[in-house]
Order: C-alpha cells, then structure tokens, then sequence
C-alpha cells in the first residue's frame, strides 16, 4: 500500500498528463458520437451570452448587407401574394369547401421560426451556427435551418435555453439529401473540409446531364427540409475514376460568410415519421 | 500588478483575440492562425507543473466551448504544459534563473534564438497534436504534415508580432532579495 502512495507521488505529474488527456480524448469522442457533450450545456450559455454580446456590436456594421438580404426575401414573398395573379380560367367558379377554412392549421405541414445568428464559423473543419431564438422552446433537436432567401444552412444538433446550436453545412459529418432541380437524380450534399461556400454533391451517376449553373434543391426525402429549398448552384463538375459517378462541386446559395439571420423550419409531421421509422426498424430487427 | 490578476488577464485577452479576431480569418484550408496558447507559455516560471497542466486544460476547454466541439484543444494545451519544464531546462542550463527572471521572455532567456526555438517547438507539438487529433477522422498524413508546418509558420510570426508589440519589461531580480 505503502509503495502505491510512493508510486502517486513520485509519478504524480505525469499521472495527471495522462488523467487530462484521456478526459480531453474521452470528451472528443463522447461529441462525435452524441452531438452532446457532457458540460456541453453549461458551457453553450457562457459562450452563447459572451457571443450575443459580441455580435451586438459586429451587427451593426453588417446592417446594409443584412437590409439588402431582407428587402430581397420580402420582395419574393410581395411576388407570391395571391392578388398578383390572374385566375386563367375565370368560366369556372372557385368552390372552397368551408370545413377546410376552418381547419387550415390542420394541413399545414410547415412552419417557420425566426432566430438570430448570434455566432458562426466558417475555419475550422467543423462549424457551427449559434441561433439566439424567443421561439426556441418550439424547436427541436434536427429541424433544418434555412436562411432569409430560403437557402439551405443546416440543422440543429443541440438546443439550451434560448440558444440554438446548428451544425452549419460545412460541417464534415453533415449529410444532405439533395436533388438536382433539372433532371431529379438525388444525391448526398457533404463537405470535403476544403473551401467555405463550396460544397460536394456525390451520388450522381456518370449518364444524366449536368451542366454548370444547375440548381441543386433538397430532395424533401428526409423530415428535415420541404421539397425544393435551394442548396446552390453547381460550379464544377468532376467525373470520379473509382466509381460511375459524377463528383459535383456546388456553390452554396447561403452565403456563410454573412450570416445575419436564419429560420428554423418546423415540420409538424417529423416526428410521426420518426416514430414510424423507428418502429419499422425494430420490427426488421 | 500580481501575477495572478495579470495572468487572469491574459487568459480573457487570448481567448477573446482567437475566437473573435483570429477564428474569423480565413487564409486557406492549410493554414489555421493560433496565437491563444501563448498563454501557457507566457506563465511564470516558478509555477508548479500540476497547476500549469490544469490552466493550460482550463484554456484549451474554454476554447472548445466556443468551438461546440470539445477535447480537442484541451488536449494540446495539456500536452505542450506537461513538455514545457522539459524544454526549458534544456534551453537554459545555467543554475539559478527562475529566481532572477519571472517569466519565458527573449530577454529572460538569454536572446532570441533560445526564445523562438522555445515558441517553435511549442507551437509545432501543439498544432500536430491537435490536427492529429482531428486526421482520426479526416484527411491523410500529407495533409496532415504540410498544414501542421504552415500553421505552426503562421503562429510563430503572429507570437513574434506580439512580443514585438507588447514588450514586457522583465525585472531582474538578485538572489539577495
């Protein structure tokens, strides 16, 4: 026993090396795999209040920017009021059945919620959006993130308090299913760690057709995003030798450098469908 | 000042300047701009080294937490603290200088050749550490290597940027006191 507590002693610096280390490579796997860290929560609203103090004042001086993006998604919704339209066929009557009025809440499958980009990171390998959001008590863990023009920007992996956490899609683990909008072959959208604002879309075989400036929207095949969100446009197409498939290099829409604000995308029917899936998983289990 | 409240400083002063300043510079995928662990090695001398350990883990796991990914830089911070007594005792083999000099400094440590092998080494252990870390699960060893030399390139102008800035004026102190 004696020679234990000699042993501590002696070697006591470099126990705690090695105490320290494993906890740092412990917590380095325990994110990997959970997307929630152990003192994640705390920490998130230490830094999230010191990021909200910062970005007051970095706001202001991306307020023209933030303007200019605005007036352009007010002007797309100005463009889809209905009193824009001329019925073209003004021999048939419009018959709306009275019950559905009443209970429109019912068929609404998506809403959004606004948040503020408190923090964001475009550096390092993994990035991450922090939202500032009143409506955060209503999001949850994997709703899709879009911003003011209805670009894609990501999805959230941890909410605390009125702090939201989304990883960005630069973000190497990130997966998401896109679609290109001409000819409808889906593939995965990820990102090769190398330049901010240019994204991969794999999975495209070698016969359709792409051409540079194609749209890329999502493929509305997960719960995360509606059918149709933009994600960018392709800016270079590769062919990949190993498989027969096309390497395409997109331009993402968002522009992460700039980031003012976001909306959370809230389908109501997420998690049904979660719920289903699980379920059927356990069955083929 | 104490060294203590100076240190406490510091330590928000680094932590502030990388995540707000130098996190936000976007040079090349290669080249990722680290100045914060300077921290560590600017602490004193006489300091034990379980409590330099425990700083430099408190360091590295304050900027994980504004990077949501946490580990991988308290991990550095504690490995470049454990090899920092090693370094410095080679660096300096003469008998008696944590008494006469506070801090790691060109000045305390007998010029700047001695001073920037200390920084380079550091800068070097810390950044292949951490992109180490982070190959597990991304990128190749060539990757690895030219990215930990470049960034390790860039760290040591921004450290010699900064002493050259922010001179710190070391007192020399006799034995008799």
């Amino acid at each position: 026993m004696r020679n234990i507590f000699l042993f501590i002693r002696r070697y006591f610096n470099f126990l705690l090396f090695l105490l320290l280390q494993v906890l740092s490579i412990f917590l380095i796997v325990q994110y990997s795999n959970y997307h929630q860290a152990m003192f994640g929560n705390s920490a998130n609203r230490i830094t999230g209040k010191v990021n909200e103090q910062y970005n007051k004042i970095e706001y202001y001086f991306q307020l023209k920017r933030t303007n200019d993006s605005l007036l352009k998604a007010n002007e797309m919704l100005y463009n889809k009021l209905a009193s824009n339209f001329n019925l073209p066929d003004s021999g048939s009557k419009q018959v709306i059945d009275t019950i559905k009025i009443d209970s429109i809440v019912q068929y609404r499958k998506f809403n959004y919620l606004s948040a503020k980009v408190v923090a964001n990171s475009i550096t390092t390998q993994s990035n991450f959006v922090v939202l500032q959001s009143t409506n955060a008590a209503q999001m949850r863990v994997g709703m899709g993130i879009v911003d003011p023009n209805n670009s894609v920007v990501g999805a959230i992996t941890e909410i605390n308090g009125e702090f939201v956490v989304v990883m960005s899609l630069l973000h190497k683990d990130s997966r998401i299913s896109g679609k290109l909008l001409k000819t409808g072959e889906t593939g995965t959208v990820l990102w090769d760690g190398k330049y901010p604002n240019l994204v991969t879309l794999s999975g495209i075989p070698k016969s359709t057709k792409v051409a540079k400036g194609d749209s890329v929207i999502t493929s509305g095949f997960s719960t995360i995003f509606p059918k149709g969100l933009l994600i960018g446009r392709i800016d270079e197409v590769f062919l990949e030798k190993s498989t027969n498939n096309f390497k395409i290099v997109v331009r993402t829409a968002a522009n992460f450098h700039n980031l003012e604000y976001a909306y959370a995308i809230n389908n109501s029917q997420q998690p049904v469908i979660d719920q289903l899936i699980k379920n059927a998983e356990k069955i083929s289990k | 000042m104490s060294s203590l409240v100076k240190n406490i400083i510091r330590f928000m002063l680094f932590i502030l300047i990388q995540v707000f300043v130098l996190d936000r510079i976007h040079l090349h995928q290669m080249v990722t701009p680290y100045l914060y662990f300077l921290f560590i090695l600017w602490l004193p001398f006489k300091l034990q080294r379980s409590w330099l350990m425990i700083f430099a883990f408190l360091l590295g796991f304050t900027l994980d937490s504004f990077r949501h990914q946490p580990g991988f830089h308290a991990a550095a911070c504690v490995l470049i603290a454990y090899l920092r007594p090693f370094l410095i005792n080679l660096l300096i083999p003469q008998e008696g200088f944590e008494t006469n000099y506070e801090e790691p400094s060109i000045s305390s440590m007998g010029g700047i050749l001695p001073y920037t092998i200390y920084i380079g080494v550091f800068a070097f252990m810390h950044n292949a550490w951490l992109f180490l870390l982070e190959a597990w699960q991304f990128g190749n060893i060539w990757y690895f290597l030219v990215k930990t030399v470049l960034s390790t390139l860039i760290s040591l102008l921004l450290i010699i940027i900064t002493d050259m800035i922010f001179v710190r004026k070391q007192k020399f102190r006799t034995n008799t006191i």
